[in-house]
């Protein structure tokens, strides 16, 4: 019997070829093609300019530059405005960019001219050559400036709003205004980024031999890439092949498309009629990518002696930047997942989404959810607080319970379905967790720790994370005659081992050997159904596609052995890629199966032989039957009814610096279940990933935003990423696997559950060495040193503002 | 605007001898990527931070992005596709830091992986037991969005027990 791979640490295959320097990321594509071409953008210096004029006479002398574009060179589709992704009722004022700038510029990093050149030195060189005239334009920084909107960033939306959007169920401030006790609070987040190691980049090829243009971008979605390119260079789809190959992180900000270069590369490459490369610099991911997380939020909360929840109302303003291209989803995200495990027995949520002078706002990691993890955890905290209950205690009160799943909130999700959650078992994960980071044992150290003149202090927040959002995604499985296994899904890799993950279930489901299947990923020639890589949804929507399709060229397999075998199908199995009638000697090899799936006239090496008209077949019928077909494949698609629901719980002891304000993690414990665990191995590594990713965001990452819209620390030396000195040197986890019931192999999501509950576990940690709240993250240092001084003359330390 | 002028650089890389035709300004990083077709070297930065473009030049780590390519005429330069050990085999043989990258999963998208290996390797010639902080702060100047370097700190010390294994001729 074959060793189950569900489940089992198996090493990763993709490695071999990534510790041998041969992977193969989108900037190491054609660089032996001696007619590639590189390409440089010039970008708007400025955050909000009126472009008067843009003088390029310069460029073309430039030796080894051959073009430059301008909105002015651009026709049909490319001169309209980039797509808007991702529409909604709410979002009555949506905007997008030009591919390159028409007439205005609305932040510091924005396209306006594209120079292609025999290298990138050359092509830089050029783009320091265009002259522009801008008219300058006051900009907006930051929330405040937008709704105080004394400057509009867009002439016709004079408010800055894009959205306002509410929800509520049940009737919130009713409840709020007859609660026992009430509570008011303020709290903020500010913008961080993905920052993935490798930066955006496209490299495309017109072949005009097959009029076909191939197109190899480092995106989270190639099927998206490919329907943008299609639509905007006028091209038939089936012209059109877009190929995702190794990605260097994404984080989300790649699911965001087309960029301007991903249409701007492809064009040149059609104009020129040579390959055409651009590649991003850290500066530009810096200025011209995507950001995320800023957020302002007003919460109110009413709550009885139990600190049960009576009525939550929450408003928040979320900054989305200059533009709109991929809708609402980070805000509603938030306006949903901040219930995390908690039923709120009256709850009402409004957002408005907010225009700003500065780089775009996709979703990062998280998307929302560790905005709206703060929120909700940081108001557990001031109940417990004020009602002088241990912090755990009032969660516990308010947990959704294991015998209440589904768990219905009466709300709609970011993928317009009901917010329901399919299953989880909180009170379990948090006797787990007390138990990993010693919740009870805590107050003993923090005394032996005070006796040495040391500060110390523990948090916990948990979150709920919807996971696995449709629409869909599909797999196709084909068994050679070698009886080797090629499978392709449509979405796209970004280091998560899908490679490995994903043959797991085939070597499983399918009954061959791991080593034996290959995955491939993210191109369009071998699967142009598909949706992206995104919302931890590869494992479950990938992964039960991949289930599906094995399981029917399994049912082939069976079919065609069991006519071979003259046995029973109900007689057979299926182990190590041989098909063996149970308790006999008989068998035949998946290979062989597969050659007999097709019916040959011409045979191509001995094992075909066996399949050729005079070999195999019953004369007096078709070759191959009217409901078949050729070839030992399986094909099939899944779409579940609604996102699963993965949940985890954090908790951190950090220890303050009586003197600096420097804050030391002494202990990070992480409880985690996101249902069935298909490889153990790559879960823990997402985890720890999204953890260091937390620490980032919590204590270190910023973007700094000057008033004139100018980011003041866009390279590595200034916006910091941790290191391996500032993550824990230790992360405890312990897994629970309550098991989805909307997939046949019982998963949900990883990928982005580490990061969630960051922001919020760190300020109760630090809250509770402190004694004063932390109500704005990230914290720094001398935030905190600030903090205390503003808080050094209180008789005593409030934990929130009580009343409203 | 005047034609920039070309230098011809000999560089020697993984041992063998790449001839390239490059103007001044055109950094190693470059070179070994687009002139010597070595694309296992990674930019992740350009500025010198976050240690992706590390080769070993004369055996010690150096960022490739910060160096010209002419100023590495006559030096010795180690890139990732140059740490696989002789076995015989077409494809060589994993070197310990390789090897325990793969045990450990000390990687996940693999981009910032060849500036830690390089690092690791020449660091493990300096320390060759280091204990858990020392391998912390062995690759403390290399930076990964992946992996949050738990499993690149247990990588520096499987692999200094693998060599130890190698030495022993037991692995």
């Amino acid at each position: 019997m074959t060793t189950k791979m569900f489940g089992a640490k198996v090493a990763r295959v993709e490695d071999q070829r990534f510790l041998r320097g041969q992977g193969r990321y989108v900037d190491d594509l054609l660089t032996d093609d001696p007619r590639l071409l590189h390409s440089a953008v010039l970008r708007s210096p400025h955050a909000h300019a009126r472009i008067v004029d843009i003088d390029v006479s310069d460029v073309l002398d430039v030796e080894g530059v051959v073009a430059v574009w301008t909105w002015d060179d651009l026709t049909g589709p490319m001169a309209e405005p980039l797509p808007l992704l991702i529409p909604h009722p709410s979002l009555t004022h949506g905007r997008t960019q030009y591919a390159l700038a028409k007439d205005e510029v609305n932040y510091v990093g924005e396209a306006i001219a594209f120079v292609v050149a025999v290298d990138r030195y050359v092509a830089e060189d050029a783009v320091a050559r265009i002259r522009v005239d801008y008219e300058f334009l006051k900009p907006v920084v930051g929330i405040a400036a937008a709704r105080a909107a004394a400057t509009a960033v867009h002439d016709d939306v004079p408010d800055n709003v894009g959205a306002r959007m509410e929800q509520e169920n049940g009737d919130a401030r009713a409840a709020i205004a007859t609660a026992p006790h009430t509570l008011t609070l303020d709290l903020d987040v500010e913008r961080s980024a993905c920052t993935p190691m490798e930066g955006r980049g496209t490299v495309a090829r017109w072949d005009p031999d097959t009029s076909r243009l191939t197109v190899w971008s480092s995106t989270q979605t190639s099927t998206g890439v490919r329907g943008c390119v299609a639509a905007k260079l006028g091209l038939d789809l089936a012209k059109v092949d877009v190929v995702t190959p190794d990605v260097g992180g994404g984080f989300g900000v790649k699911i965001n498309h087309p960029w301007p270069e991903e249409l701007l590369v492809p064009l040149a490459a059609m104009t020129l009629g040579r390959p055409v490369k651009f590649t991003e610099d850290r500066r530009e991911h810096f200025i011209s990518s995507a950001h995320e997380r800023a957020q302002q939020h007003h919460v109110e909360v009413g709550f009885d002696d139990d600190g049960r929840l009576l009525g939550l109302n929450v408003e928040f303003w979320h900054d989305h930047g200059a533009y709109t291209p991929y809708g609402l989803i980070v805000p509603i995200i938030t306006s949903t997942q901040l219930l995390g495990p908690y039923k709120p027995a009256n709850y009402r949520v409004v957002f408005e989404s907010l225009y700003t002078n500065t780089v775009i706002v996709t979703p990062y990691r998280g998307a929302g959810r560790p905005q709206g993890c703060f929120v909700m955890e940081r108001t557990m905290d001031a109940i417990a607080a004020y009602l002088g209950k241990d912090r755990t205690e009032v969660r516990a009160t308010n947990f959704i319970q294991p015998d209440e799943f589904p768990y219905e909130h009466g709300l709609v999700f970011q993928d317009g379905r009901e917010l329901t959650y399919d299953s989880g078992d909180y009170p379990a994960s948090l006797v787990k967790l007390k138990e990993l980071v010693g919740w009870d044992e805590f107050e003993d150290f923090r005394a032996e720790m005070a006796a040495q003149g040391r500060k110390v202090g523990i948090g916990l927040a948990c979150y709920v994370e919807g996971t696995g959002v449709g629409p869909y995604e599909g797999a196709h499985v084909h068994v050679e005659t070698s009886g080797k296994v090629k499978v392709a899904t449509g979405l796209t890799t970004q280091g998560q081992g899908h490679q490995t993950a994903f043959a797991q279930i085939v070597a499983d489901t399918l009954g061959v050997r791991f080593e034996d299947v290959e995955i491939t990923t993210g191109d369009t020639r071998k699967m142009p159904y598909a949706v992206g890589t995104f919302a931890s949804r590869a494992a479950v929507m990938s992964g039960s596609a991949i289930h599906l399709a094995a399981l029917r060229a399994k049912e082939k397999a069976l079919r065609i052995a069991a006519e071979a075998l003259e046995a029973s199908e109900d007689d057979l199995e299926i182990a190590d890629g041989v098909v063996t009638v149970r308790g006999t000697d008989a068998s035949i090899d998946l290979g062989t199966v597969a050659v007999l799936s097709n019916p040959l006239r011409y045979a191509f090496d001995e094992a075909s032989k066996a399949a050729t008209q005079f070999s195999v077949g019953d004369p007096g019928k078709p070759p191959v039957a009217e409901d078949d077909e050729p070839g030992l494949e399986g094909k099939d698609f899944y779409s579940p009814p609604r996102s699963t629901f993965a949940n985890g719980m954090h908790a951190v002891i950090v220890e303050t610096d009586p003197d600096t304000a420097e804050i030391k993690i002494l202990k990070y414990a992480v409880v985690h279940d996101c249902g069935n665990l298909i490889n153990p191995m790559i879960v823990e590594g997402q985890i720890h990933g999204g953890v260091a990713q937390g620490v980032g965001g919590a204590l270190y990452e910023r973007m700094a935003y000057d008033e004139s819209g100018q980011l003041l620390n866009a390279s590595f030396m200034d916006f910091l990423m941790p290191y391996a000195t500032e993550v824990p040197t230790r992360i405890d986890i312990d897994h629970l696997e309550t098991p989805s019931p909307l997939n046949p192999l019982g998963i949900k999501g990883a990928g982005e559950a580490g990061v969630i509950p960051s922001a919020a576990v760190f300020a109760a940690a630090i809250e509770d060495a402190e004694g004063f709240p932390i109500m704005s993250m990230p914290i720094s240092p001398s935030e905190l040193f600030d903090l205390r001084l503003a808080h050094a003359d209180e008789p005593h330390p409030t934990e929130a503002t009580p009343g409203i | 605007m005047t034609t920039e002028q070309l230098h011809d650089v000999r560089l020697h890389v993984n041992g063998s001898v790449h001839e390239v035709r490059v103007p001044a300004r055109r950094l190693l990083s470059d070179a070994l990527r687009h002139d010597c077709g070595l694309t296992g070297t990674h930019v992740g930065c350009e500025h010198g931070v976050c240690g992706a473009c590390t080769v070993l030049v004369d055996g010690t780590p150096m960022r490739s992005c910060l160096m010209l390519t002419v100023s590495a005429v006559d030096a010795e330069i180690t890139t990732v596709e140059g740490l696989t050990e002789d076995d015989g085999s077409a494809q060589g043989r994993l070197s310990p830091v390789q090897q325990a990258f793969s045990d450990c999963h000390g990687l996940q998208c693999g981009f910032c992986t060849p500036g830690f290996l390089t690092t690791i390797t020449a660091g493990l010639r300096e320390t060759p037991d280091p204990t858990e902080d020392e391998a912390r702060e062995m690759i403390a100047g290399n930076l990964c969005r992946c992996t949050g370097y738990q499993n690149i700190v247990k990588s520096v010390l499987r692999a200094s027990e693998i060599t130890a294994e190698r030495e022993r001729g037991e692995a």
